[in-house]
């Protein structure tokens, strides 16, 4: 395969892609939000459950490609039992990481497994499909009463 | 016409002989919008180059050359749809413009309260939204006839919807995300003896098969330039000119007024009534040439080998292992949508990019019809005449590699 190519299908998102983890809806959420992805019909839930300032569980629901399961699987598994300004913090992280210029170095001390998606800055079309899940959670955890659409 | 003489064809479109990622392009989303032969694009380059001037309105010679040759794309538009007057041939922005166009002049002019369109499950959002649009205004009642699993329009029910309040149909000829060719003959007969005037969406049709507007009788037809190999923004409505004569205007503005006074107005006559402003010139030119091209080919090479060609790559996708394809119509057009495994349609396209190859994966435009097949997208490919075996046995490759990233 094409090495771009297998920078982005990882080993590790096709496992996430396939058996997601917290692929369920919190029934009583604190919050929640919905995303869209209007060009290729992504379209996901997020549900988070608010502890005071903690993030006690999170979970996601949805129809999406490999890189948006993965992305959503890998970041509630990386957001649980984090703060709200720890959530905010790591999505600041992984918006740069996949906006940079392809060949800069990414914060892998800070995203931890999440740099697994470091290669996605590699397919412009793709950038989105990445980064739904975190725009969808950060109007969760945020509300401003808007439905996320990656448009 | 040969293998060698598609090599030969392939020689017209500069495009073809691309390299992307360091591959050669195949390019397999002509339902999307089609490629340009040579002479389309220099016939453009020579216009803005030699001849470039507004029409119907300069009294010098460029002008009146620019006139000559825009009006002369009409005709050649004319005969390529086999209408009997270029007075029914209107130059609009695309299919999108033409269906929309007719809906709020003929729609608003003869639709009220409890009247009924009727189209079908497997129409484009253009043939829908703007029916609904003018649901909102005139309270109209929209109905959809529905598909079976091929993905073949189910003509008993057509039959049962299209009742005596049904005063207008509004069909697709060619599904572009099934390929499903309907019986439009049929669909317009049957809405005839209702008295029901029919639209038909004929973007998808044009390229691959010959259409004579008047043995099918279409009381409007419609077509987007760019999916018959010419520009973007110019396209056709096709009106009989009885049905035209009878609409008010769609736009107002220049060129389509005869007299003008603040108290009073008076239209211009058909097709100019309908085309408000400056047009797109060049690109009416371009569209006249790219008929002339396409006849030259020949509709009927064309369709034999596109024929050919759909069931080559029918009969190579299905041998790939967890491929289903959605559209399995009879009669169908060279489109190939399909879903593979657990891959989604997005995924695959990226994967087909890195080999070179352009398909287009998603909705279609068409998210009602992919509701009925119970799929959010679906990867579609679609060919034209210059498309070949080899690119086909490219494609079944790369999709085998994607059979091995999500196994
Ligand atoms: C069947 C059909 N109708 C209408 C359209 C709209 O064409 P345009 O976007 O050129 O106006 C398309 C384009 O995809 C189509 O496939």
């Amino acid at each position: 395969m094409n090495p771009d190519l297998r920078d982005l299908y990882q080993q590790m998102i096709m496992d996430h892609n396939k058996n997601p983890m917290n692929f369920r809806e919190i029934r009583d959420a604190t919050s929640r939000a919905e995303g869209f992805n209007p060009l290729c019909g992504d379209h996901l839930h997020v549900y988070l459950k608010m502890n005071g300032d903690r993030i006690e569980d999170i979970s996601f629901e949805g129809a999406g490609c490999a890189i948006s399961k993965a992305s959503g699987s890998m970041m509630t598994a990386a957001l649980k039992g984090k703060t709200r300004a720890e959530a905010e913090g790591l999505f600041a992280e992984v918006r740069a990481m996949l906006s940079r210029e392809p060949g800069m170095p990414v914060n892998a001390e800070k995203l931890g497994k999440l740099a697994v998606f470091a290669g996605v800055c590699e397919f412009p079309l793709r950038v989105k499909c990445a980064s739904l899940a975190w725009h969808t959670m950060m109007e969760a955890i945020a509300p401003t009463g808007k439905q996320v659409s990656t448009e | 016409m040969n293998g060698l003489d598609v090599a030969k064809v392939r020689e017209d479109f500069p495009v073809l002989h691309e390299r992307v990622y360091g591959k050669p392009l195949i390019y397999l989303d002509n339902a999307a919008t089609t490629q340009k032969p040579k002479i389309v694009i220099e016939t453009i380059k020579q216009f803005y180059s030699r001849e470039n001037a507004n029409i119907h309105r300069g009294i010098f010679c460029l002008s009146e050359r620019a006139t000559r040759r825009y009006e002369n794309a009409r005709l050649k538009v004319k005969e390529f749809l086999g209408a009997a007057s270029e007075k029914e041939i209107v130059f609009v922005r695309g299919a999108t413009e033409a269906i929309n166009l007719v809906a709020q002049t003929w729609g608003r002019a003869f639709l009220g309260k409890g009247d009924e369109v009727l189209i079908t499950h497997m129409e484009h959002h253009s043939n829908i939204v703007p029916w609904q649009i003018l649901r909102e205004e005139k309270g109209i009642k929209l109905k959809v006839a529905p598909v079976d699993d091929a993905g073949e329009l189910i003509m008993e029910e057509f039959r049962k919807l299209l009742t005596d309040k049904v005063k207008f149909v509004s069909v697709v000829h060619v599904s572009n995300a099934l390929g499903t060719l309907n019986p439009v003959e049929e669909i317009i007969r049957l809405a005839h003896e209702k008295g029901a005037k029919v639209l038909i969406d004929g973007a998808q049709a044009v390229a691959h098969e010959a259409v004579n507007v008047r043995d099918l009788d279409a009381d409007f037809y419609v077509l987007s330039g760019h999916k018959l190999f010419a520009p973007t923004g110019i396209g056709v409505l096709y009106g009989k000119a009885e049905l035209l004569d009878q609409m008010p205007p769609y736009q107002g503005g220049g060129d389509m007024i005869r007299s003008v006074t603040f108290e009073a107005t008076t239209y211009n006559k058909i097709p100019y009534k309908f085309e408000a402003g400056t047009p797109h010139i060049a690109g009416a030119i371009g569209l006249g040439v790219a008929v002339d091209y396409l006849r030259g080919i020949g509709l009927e090479w064309i369709a034999a080998y596109e024929k050919e060609l759909l069931a080559y790559g029918t009969k190579k996708l299905l041998a790939i292992p967890g491929l289903r394809l959605i559209g399995t119509a009879k009669r169908k057009a060279a489109v190939l949508s399909f879903t593979l495994g657990e891959a989604h349609a997005h995924d695959i396209g990226t994967i087909l990019d890195r080999a070179g190859i352009a398909i287009r994966a998603g909705h279609h435009c068409a998210m009602p019809l992919m509701q009925r097949f119970g799929v959010s997208a679906t990867t579609r490919v679609s060919l034209a005449f210059y498309n070949t075996r080899e690119e086909i046995d490219r494609l079944s490759d790369a999709l085998r590699e994607v059979v091995e990233v999500f196994k």
